[in-house]
């Protein structure tokens, strides 16, 4: 047997009171959609990875229905941007800015996002 | 004192007072001739906020906040310099010095005076009408107090049965309350329509639970020691009990700021103008519900409004122009979700004029005609189905061109399908609130070079009204583009420019077997390798989920790339609900089940603490379940031999029956047997859009067959197929499309039938739909899929049967796969943790979502209005 090379596993992190908050794998993320985090506060995020590999963070819950369900919406992009769209009324968020692309008086929080390696053995 | 004006020393000054949609749409008139610029201009406004949609108000309780009512586009007073003052009413008036005092104690003087102060509701001298819990329906502020009284009350009354009487019902209705309607005439909507008309609305307000009075008027309200309403006695001697009481007895025009300085008055109240809207004093206009007219008319509707208020720009800019010398009063509103249109004469008042009459009172139709001596249409009321409107208010005054009888008759019973917008003249009116004709729009796409119905409503203002008029504007604009030899663009969506019938071919024809391919190679340009949107990533995943046993791509919808295409129904297996948890429909075909796997069921939803539910497919759904939850309960249900019934996906869902002839005295067939063979046939088949199916032992049609996409009625000789027949909001009987069919050859029918729908539909839609638009219709489906004149016949019975053999569980595939079943965690970082916004509270012996836990620190009120626009863009 030939000694596996050094795995390099990438973690995604987000930035947390100027902290990195570290969420999961990338490998826990499918391009194209999301899935659910918590924070140490109870605070639940969604995290998302965009077709290029990007990931990205913004609040969990849906401010139009109060569901905590964004994490579970598709990705899209617009101009551009990369967007998710809410799977119960289909309102868009630009992941970036957490803006609603529906209804420019609606924001949710974003945060930002970075890929760290996490070297194991 | 005021300051001074920012344009020259002697600019003229303009006071308008009021600033509501008239005001509004008087003050854009300025800006648009050109007079804000060289004028100085003053609002004066009573309410604490600009003009808004004062037609729209009632929409505030179905979602739309103030600021979305709003009329003024942000920036339109400071870009044209004019000054508002919001909660400062004008309260006298000096027209010796020409200035205008408001509350505040700021005096203006006026070269020019527009009085646009509109109107007050009537409020009827009943004892007791000033009790607390008495209000009246006008303002946003009135609504405001409305929603908040009735917070915990249990019954309303309106008082009024008219236009806005009915809105306000419709209103108490949406916030609860058990609602009373008081109306003193004989009928509802007694300005706008007929008796015929007003029986028909009335049965159509009952059937919504509200509680209809007419003939009787209110005589005495009666409150409790604390003053708050208890109950309202009836000029008939009875008294309705309830906490509430809206006064929506009609309106008088606001003059009296007028009356007070001596300005000509109306005998029964508004402001006297001529037909320039001067007043008795050439200083000073009025405009909109507070004036009377030339006419002698005082007009409650906004678009002679804001005829009148152009008038005065006009006067005011020096150009000449017609002036008001009166106004249509059709009018075409939805009233409680009942379709509402008055227009001409209504109520056949000319000389020797004539009716033409359809009435279905089951249905719930009212329409009548006013035919003149020549035979021309001088008017009608149509009530639970307004759609002819927009064709048949510009054909007023002039003799139609089809028989008037076939223009009451509804579609498929003789009614002629080529009467389309292309038979109106140019003149015709299309948009009556901004008095648009079919020559102006036309001309907007052929002069101004629009190429798409929001532009030709920006450049001509048509159907940005009441919107009624916004079917027929957009086939005329396409009618006009497709003339102009413009192609109009059909593609999905913003990702790509082919319709989903067009990628439908390209996947098949290319193999394609990933979405990234189809966009990167198909997508509009600026689409490519980008991330798609939500409307194409589903509808492509279908069609290529559709063709997968033929591609030779995974059908499992869960795989590779297509998990990122599904919506999350799709993509969690199940049915999201409104607190993020999630139902779960287990498939049972044909509604046939077994004590045993009753019994499974009910443990399931009881150790689950699931709410369960009949569905109205034959079979049960399950509610509440979080998403780590669904596994676990499919391994349930899969151990006791069930599988996903695809509630979840736009695929085939259930295929109904009744019990048939092996227990029915009437059956003349098995159709458990025919249904079942039928369920577990189509079973996962993935279509543009979802699919039902409901098969009928005899012609009683128990099953309710021809409500469904196919269904299937046996005769004593076989089969007879039905298609195209939809339930839901707009409901079609399906039409005949073969009879008397054996086994092999029904099957064989609707196998050609499904797959030649797969690849010819439009993204969502559903079978009647497609029926209706596809070119030669049913006749040509009939054509290609009976007598097989494209020769597709033997490649739709080949796709279906790749399909129906490589048919497998969704369910199963999932929960004995570990890789996805990582998916299945309320969250990535805590995948022990449950949701804790997840919960539920007790109702009727089962459970119910909590949705406290889902209040944020702005409590949304939304809760299902979907946003239009995005499945068109």
């Amino acid at each position: 047997m030939t000694m596996a090379p050094e795995r390099i596993d990438l973690r995604v992190e987000l930035l947390l009171d100027q902290r990195w908050f570290a969420i999961c794998d990338l490998t826990d993320l499918i391009p194209g959609r999301g899935v659910a985090a918590l924070l140490p506060d109870g605070t639940q995020v969604a995290v998302f990875l965009d077709r290029a590999g990007r990931p990205y963070a913004i609040d969990n819950r849906d401010p139009f229905t109060g569901a905590y369900v964004l994490s579970r919406g598709l990705l899209g992009s617009a101009d551009g941007r990369p967007f998710v769209a809410s799977p119960l009324l289909k309102q868009r968020f630009d992941l970036e800015t957490g803006r609603c692309l529906d209804d420019e008086t609606v924001t949710v929080q974003a945060y930002a996002t970075r890929m760290e390696e996490a070297v194991a053995a | 004192m005021t300051k001074s004006a920012p344009k020259t020393e002697t600019a003229p000054t303009i006071v308008l007072v009021g600033h509501g949609m008239v005001g509004q749409r008087f003050l854009e008139a300025l800006a648009d001739r050109g007079v804000t610029a060289r004028a100085r201009v003053v609002v004066l406004c009573e309410e604490p906020r600009p003009a808004y949609d004062r037609v729209q108000l009632t929409s505030y309780f179905s979602g739309r906040t103030p600021d979305d009512l709003s009329m003024v586009e942000d920036g339109f007073m400071e870009r044209h310099g004019i000054e508002l003052h919001l909660g400062d009413p004008a309260e006298t008036i000096d027209r010796e010095a020409r200035t205008v005092t408001a509350r505040s104690g700021l005096t203006v003087t006026y070269d020019s005076l527009v009085l646009a102060t509109g109107s007050y509701p009537f409020v009827p001298p009943v004892p007791g009408k000033d009790s607390e819990g008495c209000f009246v329906y006008r303002t946003v502020e009135d609504l405001l107090a409305i929603e908040e009284y009735a917070k915990d009350r249990a019954t309303g009354t309106v008082v009024g049965g008219g236009l806005l009487g009915l809105e306000a019902a419709g209103a108490l209705k949406g916030l609860g309350l058990t609602t009373h309607i008081v109306e003193f005439n004989a009928r509802l909507m007694a300005l706008q329509v007929d008796d015929g008309g007003g029986a028909a609305l009335r049965r159509t307000v009952e059937d919504m639970g509200l509680i209809v009075h007419t003939g009787v008027g209110g005589k005495e309200i009666t409150a409790d020691v604390g003053g708050a309403v208890t109950a309202m006695a009836l000029s008939d001697g009875s008294s309705i009990d309830t906490d509430l009481v809206i006064f929506s007895a009609g309106v008088r025009p606001r003059d009296q700021l007028a009356r007070d300085c001596g300005l000509d008055i109306g005998e029964r109240g508004g402001i006297a103008v001529d037909e320039r809207c001067r007043t008795s004093d050439p200083a000073v206009y009025a405009i909109g519900e507070c004036a009377l007219t030339a006419d002698g008319r005082v007009y409650g509707l906004v678009a002679p409004g804001y005829e009148m208020a152009q008038t005065v720009a006009d006067d005011l800019a020096e150009v000449s122009c017609d002036g008001f010398t009166g106004a249509d009063t059709s009018t075409k509103l939805k009233l409680l979700g009942v379709d509402v249109a008055s227009f001409g004469d209504a109520h056949g008042t000319a000389d020797g004029c004539l009716d033409v009459v359809y009435s279905d009172s089951r249905a719930g139709v009212y329409k009548k005609l006013v035919i003149g001596a020549d035979g021309e249409l001088l008017g009608g009321v149509l009530v639970g189905d307004a759609d002819s409107y927009g064709m048949l208010r510009p054909l007023t005054g002039s003799v139609p061109p089809v028989a008037p009888e076939q223009l009451v008759l509804p579609a498929g019973l003789g009614a002629p399908a080529a009467l389309g917008p292309s038979a109106l003249p140019d003149e015709a009116v299309i948009c009556s609130c901004h008095n648009v004709t079919k020559g102006s729009i036309r001309s907007a796409v052929t002069d101004h070079e629009c190429v798409t119905v929001p532009e030709v409503k920006k450049c001509t203002k048509a159907g940005t009204g009441c919107g009624s008029c916004v079917k027929t504007l957009t086939t005329l604009v396409n009618d006009e583009l497709e003339a102009s030899g413009i192609s109009v663009d059909k593609g999905l969506c913003g990702c790509f420019g082919y319709t989903r019938a067009e990628l439908y071919e390209i996947v098949r024809t290319l193999r394609i077997t990933t979405y990234a391919q189809l966009l990167d190679s198909h997508g509009r340009e600026e689409a490519r390798t980008g991330d798609g949107c939500e409307v194409c990533k589903p509808a492509v995943g279908s069609i290529i989920a559709s063709l997968a046993p033929t591609l030779g791509a995974s059908g499992y919808v869960l795989d590779g790339e297509q998990a990122a295409l599904q919506d999350t129904n799709d993509h969690f297996l199940a049915n999201l609900q409104r607190n993020g948890s999630y139902s779960i429909v287990p498939r049972i075909p044909g509604g046939e089940i077994t004590p045993e796997k009753l019994i499974v069921i009910g443990e399931i939803a009881r150790d689950f603490g699931l709410y369960t539910k009949i569905t109205g497919g034959q079979r049960i759904d399950l509610f509440g379940a979080r998403v780590d939850q669904l596994p676990v309960i499919w391994s349930k249900l899969v151990d006791a031999g069930f599988e996903s019934g695809h509630a979840y996906g736009k695929a085939l869902r259930t295929v109904k029956s009744c019990v048939g002839q092996t227990w029915c005295r009437y059956g003349v067939q098995d159709s458990v047997r025919m249904a079942i063979d039928l369920e577990l046939r189509y079973r996962g088949l993935r279509s543009p859009h979802k699919l039902k199916s409901a098969v009928s032992g005899c012609a009683r049609e128990c099953a309710e067959a021809r409500g469904k996409d196919f269904g299937i009625i046996a005769t004593s000789n076989g089969w007879n197929l039905y298609v195209g027949g939809n339930g839901g909001a707009e409901p079609r009987h399906a039409d005949l499309l073969a009879q008397d069919l054996d086994d092999e050859g029904l099957i064989r029918l609707i196998d050609r039938f499904l797959m030649f729908y797969i690849r010819t539909a439009d993204r969502l839609e559903r079978t009647s739909a497609w029926l209706e638009r596809i070119e030669g219709g049913l006749d040509h489906v009939r054509d290609v899929v009976v007598n097989d004149s494209l020769g597709l016949c033997a490649e739709l019975e080949a796709l279906m049967a790749d399909h129906v053999a490589g048919y497998r569980d969704e369910w199963a595939e999932t929960i004995n796969d570990p890789e996805r079943l990582r998916r299945f965690v309320s969250f990535v970082n805590a995948p022990e943790s449950p949701d804790p916004t997840v919960a539920f509270v007790p109702e009727r012996d089962q459970v119910k979502p909590d949705l406290t836990l889902l209040s944020g620190p702005n409590i949304p009120v939304r809760t299902a209005r979907t946003l239009e626009g995005t499945s068109s863009r």
